[in-house]
């Protein structure tokens, strides 16, 4: 289901060419809105979809083995942490709505800054913790696993 | 040609590729280099970037520890089973010691994590997956890597990386271009942990013309971790352990799901269940270490999913396809109907596009799987990448030169797909390894092991040509023609990986050849490649654009001839149902317990293959 964009709707912002992850939506220099340039390069990820402020692009599926007919369309809301779904059968038989949560807290507010945070001591850098941990690993005083806590070893051959 | 240079010098870590890999190592590099210079380059856009662009209604790795599910020993021992023994043991129980610290941050910074209502844990899909309402993990995490990152670049494609002329076998940076502007991009760093992709699109794709795009793996996954690796002069192993999906039919779509939380089983087109039968002769192959149907539900061993899809393509061959996922029971249930749906608009919305155009409902209907072409990675269920040292606290001495996760090119690290023997790592434990690597190469600085970098300019200048040739090869000899894409001094990117994908189907076991191959096909298969490899010289790029995907050709080239050399070596079934060699129809533990392991020489290019030991996890007390 490659992408494609409605000649009325879009308005050449570029935001779909910014996000592509696969390089392909770009704006063509005619009549200076964004279409797909190469369309077995789309995996319908939906990022540009998802991006365009004016709703102008959409899915076609692939024509190698999808019917024409059918519409699934998508609404995302960072501000309000939700993404919004309707998918529609080419034989009009389903027409669903589904909602989930795209997270849950304020964008960005929750991720420390490493540079702010005290510096790892010498010890910590001697050993095999990560930031955060021991603690993070089971939310509690525990140490982490290790060969010698877990009574095993590495032995070469066939084991199964 | 008028592009300019733009050098950025003095960087500490560079991070090439920003998927969940290069996100988790950016982000924990600042922890442990606060005063570090810690610069990413990326080919696309970091908030949406690398297989998880599109988000996952999963994560693949958590223990668990916390509601004492799991140990990391536990999952070892299942990726081993899985991988039919052939796993580097230190690196996953690494990985799956601190994988769960990752996956609680996620959840800190917003990552919505379902919950189990009765127990308040996570809410399990499978006894290593738990659900996620992930559509944004990708720009969630990418906004931690900001934070990190002293600088970030989008739209800069790495090409190569530099080597220092100082001292042989360290690295010094990479060069790249980007792919809007064109300019050429020079980062001398002293480290670079390599966070890039592994390969889609490097075999035949069952599906034709408009519908290639719809692979499982993303196509813009151009094999790059390994072409850039492999250029340097890195060790590589497990190259030959290429995955053949089982998935919905077409789309793709996603089905650990529907098997471990809907409760879906597949059947033939018969309404028959079909696996059992095939595991009889299945046992005599591989041994019955490795498939004993009957002390199964005692050694509560998991059926290796390479022994599940030879059971498909059997049955399939024997004449009762298609194989048909039951969802009817399942879908009857509301809430199961829509986590059904909910999965693929999280992770692969293109089966759900399918199912609306063919008006598939799983709730009438069972709906058709098949198995997939194969593909070349590190981070889902297979373990493909750069030989890489393990930890300290873990590794036996043929496993350890000094820094985690750093590769035989010193200063080199990995992270997900580009670290090998490591299956199974998939977000979670990429981004954990990403993480492992920044601690290791903070440390490799502060140790003194990158003084005295030098990177002269005649390297410098010789890869911005080198870059730069396939747009100077176009405009030379463009207008020997009228018009068209027919030349007789040039091929453009999308003729070269078509002829790419159509031999490394016919010769290394794609899925038209029904997964099969032979010492005779291989040899034949390695001839073409070097032949491509002189055309690949020829190749054409009209714009910027195709320069980008005449370099992910040539990172996919260069995956391709190290598949197909590890392929070669291992004279042995080891995975029936991801490939057979027709020539070595059984697994020989006596001669090939071990893993592969290559070394491609960046003069000559010329490969050197040898056997490295394979160690497992027992009890200390036998």
């Amino acid at each position: 289901m490659p992408t494609f964009v409605y000649m009325t709707r879009c308005d050449g912002c570029g935001y779909c060419v910014d996000i592509c992850p696969s390089d392909i939506m770009h704006i063509d220099k005619v009549t200076r809105r964004a279409y797909n340039i190469e369309p077995n390069m789309c995996w319908e990820c939906y990022s540009c979809v998802k991006a365009c402020p004016q709703d102008a692009i959409d899915v076609r599926g692939y024509a190698d083995f999808a019917p024409l007919g059918h519409s699934v369309r998508v609404r995302r809301d960072e501000e309000k942490g939700v993404i919004a779904w309707r998918i529609k059968f080419r034989n009009g038989e389903k027409d669903m709505e589904l909602l989930a949560p795209i997270t849950t807290k304020p964008w960005g507010k929750h991720i420390p800054q490493l540079s702010d945070v005290p510096a790892p001591s010498q010890a910590m850098r001697d050993s095999q913790l990560l930031f955060n941990e021991p603690k993070y690993i089971r939310m509690d005083e525990g140490g982490l696993h290790t060969l010698e806590s877990n009574g095993l070893v590495m032995k070469e051959g066939v084991y199964y | 040609m008028a592009y300019n240079t733009v050098v950025e010098d003095n960087i500490d870590i560079l991070v090439v590729g920003a998927g969940l890999g290069g996100t988790g190592a950016a982000w924990e590099a600042r922890y442990w280099g606060q005063d570090k210079k810690i610069v990413i380059a990326e080919k696309a856009n970091m908030d949406r970037s690398g297989a998880v662009a599109q988000g996952l209604y999963a994560i693949n790795c958590y223990m668990g520890t916390r509601w004492g599910e799991n140990k990391p020993e536990d999952h070892v021992r299942y990726a081993r089973m899985d991988l039919m023994g052939m796993v580097r043991e230190d690196l996953l129980f690494d990985m799956a010691r601190h994988v769960d610290s990752a996956v609680h941050q996620f959840e800190e910074w917003g990552l919505p994590i379902m919950r189990d209502p009765k127990t308040g844990a996570y809410q399990r899909e499978g006894r290593w997956q738990i659900m996620i309402h992930g559509e944004s993990y990708k720009p969630i995490v990418a906004e931690a890597a900001k934070k990190s990152a002293d600088k970030v670049f989008n739209r800069v494609c790495i090409t190569h990386l530099l080597m220092d002329d100082a001292k042989e076998n360290r690295v010094a940076g990479a060069v790249g271009f980007n792919v809007r502007t064109g300019d050429y991009h020079v980062f001398k760093s002293k480290t670079v942990i390599v966070g890039a992709g592994g390969a889609s699109n490097i075999f035949k794709p069952r599906s034709v013309g408009e519908g290639a795009g719809r692979v499982w793996y993303a196509p813009w996954s151009s094999g790059s971790a390994y072409g850039l690796m492999i250029q340097a002069g890195a060790k590589m192993t497990q190259m030959e352990n290429r995955i053949v999906l089982a998935r919905f039919k077409d789309g793709y779509g996603p089905v650990g799901a529907y098997f471990l939380h809907l409760k879906t089983y597949t059947q033939n087109c018969n309404g028959e269940e079909y696996e059992s039968k095939w595991f009889p002769a299945l046992t005599e192959m591989v041994g019955k270490e490795y498939l004993d149907t009957e002390g199964q539900h005692l050694s509560h061993k998991p059926i290796p999913t390479c022994l599940r899809n030879h059971a498909f393509i059997s049955e399939v061959n024997a004449g009762r396809g298609p194989i048909h996922m039951v969802t009817m029971e399942a879908f009857q249930d509301p809430h199961l109907e829509e986590i059904g749906w909910h999965n693929f608009l999280g992770m692969t919305v293109g089966q759900a596009v399918l199912w609306a155009a063919t008006d598939v409902n799983p709730k009438y209907e069972n709906p058709e799987l098949t198995t997939s072409e194969p593909y070349v990675m590190g981070s889902h269920a297979t373990g493909c990448g750069a030989w890489c040292s393990g930890p300290e606290d873990i590794s036996p001495p043929e496993y350890y030169w000094g820094y985690n996760r750093m590769t035989t090119v010193e200063g080199l690290f990995g992270a997900g797909d580009a670290v090998g023997g490591t299956p199974h790592a998939f977000s979670s434990g990429s981004f954990t390894e990403g993480r492992l690597a920044a601690k290791a190469a903070c440390k490799y600085i502060d140790d003194g092991k990158a003084e005295g970098i030098q990177v002269s300019d005649a390297q410098i200048q010789r890869r911005r040509e080198e870059i730069f040739k396939p747009m100077e090869h176009y405009r030379i000899n463009r207008n020997e023609i009228t018009a068209g894409s027919v030349n007789p001094r040039y091929i453009n990117p999308r003729q070269g990986l078509d002829r790419l994908q159509k031999l490394m189907d016919e010769y290394c076991a794609g899925a038209t050849v029904n997964y099969m191959t032979n010492d005779k096909l291989l040899q034949i298969g390695l001839k073409k490649l070097k032949i491509m490899e002189e055309d690949l010289e020829k190749i054409a790029a009209e714009d910027i654009h195709e320069l980008l995907r005449a370099w992910e050709l040539k990172h996919r080239h260069l995956t391709s001839e190290a598949v197909m050399q590890h392929t070669l070596f291992r004279k042995e079934t080891r995975w029936p149902g991801y490939y057979y060699r027709g020539d070595a129809m059984k697994l020989d533990d006596a001669n090939w317990h071990v893993l592969t392991v290559s070394r491609r020489n960046p003069e000559t290019g010329e490969y050197t293959m040898e056997k490295a030991p394979c160690y497992h996890l027992v009890s200390k007390d036998g």
